[in-house]
């Protein structure tokens, strides 16, 4: 057994499965795909609502998208990153007002009807565009769908809309669902939302509240002889130590999305049998990010964002927050993004002094006590590095003389007080980088958003200049324009610092041996599974 | 029968008001807390404003907290509890698929914690200060100073991942299909440790006040009586001073009734039970307000059901209970 170790760089190269400490890593996998078999996994959380195509959100995806697939999915090695799923090919015209899609011939719907572009039109036109959490922004534009046969769709927009933002948005904002369950009655109390049909290489079978989802072989899969599995159980783990102890005692085979706590990887990774796996998840990256509330006149100066920054040992933070599986973030965009991602920007190296002298020039002299202010520090709840992280920050700031006060939540308060209420000065938060800016990024820091909307710029802040860079990339039709305009992006949030990106990270998969094809894509755990067995 | 009549009667009408009570208080506690069902609910989607409107308006809290606790009360009377925005379903459906587990789990482990408890009572307390005295004493009190999850958590690694003779968690084999005896045998296994886990815990309280009940009746004059009458020991611990001794006990049965119910809190988390104490967890963190209201009513009707019960067998148990009572 090999000791157990990551650096960041591998994690980001997203080359080559991340090292398996295991005792026998050869048996089990890169063996020829074995037929049969129920996976059993464990399930954090119990969304209700099952329907990717209203809810575009990883909870959703992680059981739903082997029961409903998308037009096209990540690839690590397909062109722009997409791979084929219902649409075999999509084509942009010039002038932005028009993406084709050709469909996939053969495909059945699970309850038989054939799958056609009646549905791709239905699904964005009718729930992508108005209902959809992602898809209300994205395809706000979107003012018809032809459908000149049953295998084209061609979506004409109002306004010319980027190519690659369509195509980057594929394979989180296209689940398509039958035009003919959802076309009678309401969209929202639709029974098909908790019961849901699609085209995927699963069937949903049935959902016990509070123990588990199960999921059927799909034996009309177009796929060729695909699924190899018969049977998904998620099975619903809501303590946190639950999904290691039921990995030991073998009555699951796998734990995604960090189910097992990083402070337990190294243990695990020891027992034999099962696998650590950092690799899968290069598509749903995670930002440490510190947000600030410019409403604070001491926060509104730049020298004193500058100081904060300085104040944060980002190393440090990977190290000890992450245990080493995260990467410290020089801007807006993560450094694994293939497409946008530029290291030209400002940096903030760890240097209390230089912190410290900021601060005086700012103005903002340490009394007697030693403090220059007060401040009060929200972190998010949702993970536990979110909420370590506050704790670090806290003594962070304490060295350069800002006296911060952790305030502690759950989620439901944390967003009102946040995004509603602007009831913090600072706030730790993790936003989603989806594969493009405009998706969920340039949100974070535009200017003129409606209080209460969350995971986006509640802080008060304005910048002329970056509010029209935003804008003119929404409109660049041509794609290396379009990046460039992206870059010039990161390099005015790093210069203003609206908010503070600390770190990128991501999940983690914990797996028996006998799980074969795991991680293969860059969204392997909200992908559709049909490759994935079991074997011996 | 007419004393227990009387008794019912007059709780039932106090009980009205007890539940009245605990509705409008649960419901203000709960707009206290910062947030609403929409807040919980766009943390794991995130959205737009007009996306966060349309589900305010949809689940009805875009109306005043006044006009929703009416509208609730008035279905209430209705004996409709309402439907949960979470669940998307029938709040009754919801909680009467959980009931029974909590309820198993709660009469397993009071059964555990009272039989267990009391007969090592008796079995100590028949020789005060005894080397077996102390010991169960002292036992029982490290039980009871450990706290449940803990000791869930030590049960599940010893016996569910070393041993592996029983499961770790769950209130069944998940979809096994299993009918019958079979599905009983099944779920009887899946209990023992949350059983265990929930029952050890109190067990400490029922030996400790056996015990100490019993040390208290021996000195009685009629114990001395018993004795010179030349009865056996044994006749004499049972009949006479454990019987008088159990009295205090089954009063500590309806008061525990509530506090075992928060205890499965805990215990249906870490064992994955998928009972009432979860759900009610859940409801808390999605600010789904019926849905709490639901299963605090159901836990308080079930608390005032089972503390009647209590009442009504000390009023058979101790005859001089009941008579002052009616006399009053």
């Amino acid at each position: 057994m090999s000791g157990f170790t990551i650096s960041r760089r591998t994690m980001l190269a997203g080359s080559a499965m991340l090292l398996a400490s295991t005792a026998m890593p050869t048996s089990g996998w890169a063996q020829t795909p074995k037929k049969g078999g129920r996976l059993v996994l464990a399930a954090d959380s119990e969304p209700r609502n099952l329907n990717p195509a209203i809810v575009a959100s990883n909870g959703v995806f992680f059981i739903s998208s082997k029961i409903v697939e998308t037009l096209a999915e990540a690839s690590f090695d397909g062109k722009d990153g997409l791979a084929p799923r219902l649409a075999l090919s999509w084509e942009g015209a010039a002038d932005g007002l028009s993406v084709t899609f050709k469909l996939r011939d053969g495909v059945k719907w699970h309850d038989g009807k054939p799958f056609t572009s009646a549905d791709v039109a239905f699904s964005a036109l009718q729930i992508w565009k108005p209902l959809q959490n992602l898809g209300r922004t994205v395809f706000k534009d979107l003012a018809a769908v032809d459908t000149p046969d049953d295998l084209t769709a061609v979506f004409k927009f109002a306004k010319p809309t980027p190519f690659q933002l369509i195509r980057n948005a594929l394979p989180a904002l296209s689940s398509v669902v039958p035009k003919h369950i959802y076309e009678v009655g309401k969209i929202e109390d639709n029974p098909a939302n908790n019961a849901p049909i699609g085209t995927g290489p699963f069937k949903f079978g049935e959902y016990k509240a509070g123990q588990y989802y199960r999921l059927t072989k799909n034996a009309d899969y177009w796929g060729k002889d695909e699924p190899y599995l018969d049977e998904i159980i998620y099975q619903v783990l809501p303590d946190r130590t639950s999904a290691a102890s039921a990995l030991e005692a073998e009555e699951i085979q796998l734990a995604a999305f960090s189910a097992v706590p990083l402070a337990d990887l190294e243990r695990i990774s020891k027992v034999p049998g099962l696998k650590v796996i950092s690799k899968g998840y290069e598509g749903l990256t995670y930002q440490l990010v510190v947000e600030i509330n410019h409403r604070r006149k001491e926060l509104a100066d730049v020298k004193v964002r500058q100081a904060i920054a300085h104040a944060i040992d980002k190393d440090f933070v990977v190290k000890t927050v992450f245990l080493g599986y995260a990467a410290t973030a020089t801007g807006p965009v993560p450094k694994n993004d293939p497409q946008f991602y530029t290291a030209d920007v400002p940096t903030y190296a760890f240097d209390v002094a230089k912190a410290n002298a900021l601060l005086d020039e700012a103005g903002y002299k340490k009394g007697a006590d030693g403090n220059r202010f007060s401040l009060k520090l929200l972190p998010a709840p949702y993970f536990n590095e979110t909420k370590q992280f506050g704790d670090y920050l806290r003594q962070a700031l304490a060295a350069i003389g800002i006296d911060a006060q952790l305030v502690n939540n759950d989620s439901a308060a944390h967003i009102k007080a946040v995004y509603t209420d602007h009831a913090f000065d600072l706030a730790v938060g993790p936003p989603v980088f989806r594969g493009d800016p405009a998706i969920s990024t340039t949100i974070l820091v535009q200017s003129g958003i409606p209080d209460g909307v969350p995971f986006s710029n509640q802080g008060g802040y304005k910048n002329d200049a970056l509010d029209a860079l935003i804008a003119k990339a929404s409109e660049t039709l041509d794609t290396a324009a379009r990046t460039n305009l992206y870059k010039e992006f990161q390099k005015e949030v790093a210069t203003d610092l609206p908010l503070i990106n600390v770190a990128e990270w991501s999940f983690i998969s914990v797996a028996r041996d006998t799980v074969g094809n795991i991680a293969n894509n860059p969204r392997w755990a909200v992908s559709n599974w049909a490759d994935t067995y079991l074997a011996g | 029968m007419t004393r227990a009549l009387t008794l019912l009667r007059r709780r039932l009408v106090g009980s009205i008001f007890v539940l009245l009570i605990v509705v409008v208080g649960t419901f203000l506690l709960l707009e206290a807390a910062p947030g609403d069902a929409v807040d919980a609910y766009i943390v794991s989607t995130g959205g737009d404003a007009g996306m966060i409107e349309l589900l305010r308006h949809r689940w009805g809290l875009d109306q005043s907290e006044l006009t929703r606790l009416a509208n609730y009360l008035w279905a209430l009377l209705h004996l409709d509890l309402g439907q949960s925005v979470t669940f998307s379903r029938p709040i009754r459906d919801v909680i009467l698929e959980r009931l029974p587990n909590t309820l198993l789990l709660m009469v397993s482990a009071t059964a555990l914690s009272f039989g267990l408890g009391s007969a090592l009572g008796i079995y100590a307390g028949a020789r005060p200060g005894s080397f077996r005295d102390r010991f169960l004493s002292i036992g029982s009190l490290a039980l009871y100073a450990v706290p449940g999850f803990w000791l869930g958590l030590v049960l599940i690694v010893v016996f569910a991942v070393d041993l592996r003779w029983l499961p770790i968690g769950g209130i069944e084999t998940l979809a096994s299909d299993k009918t019958g005896l079979d599905r009983a045998a099944d779920i009887a296994v899946h209990l023992v440790l949350p059983v265990s886990a929930l029952g050890f815990i109190y067990l400490a309280l029922y030996l400790r006040m056996m015990r100490a009940g019993m040390a208290e009746v021996w000195r009685l004059d009629f114990v001395l009586a018993a004795r010179a009458k030349g009865l056996s020991r044994r006749r004499i611990v049972l009949a006479h001073v454990a019987r008088n001794a159990l009295l205090p006990l089954v009063t500590m049965l309806g008061l525990q009734s509530a506090q075992m119910l928060g205890g499965s809190v805990v215990i249906e988390s870490v064992f994955s039970v998928p009972g009432l104490g979860r759900l009610a967890q859940e409801a808390v963190a999605a600010r789904d307000t019926p849905l709490l209201l639901g299963i605090i009513l159901t836990s308080a009707v079930l608390v005032i059901v089972i503390n009647l019960a209590v009442d009504i067998a000390y009023a058979f148990l101790d005859p001089r209970v009941g008579a002052g009572e009616a006399g009053a």
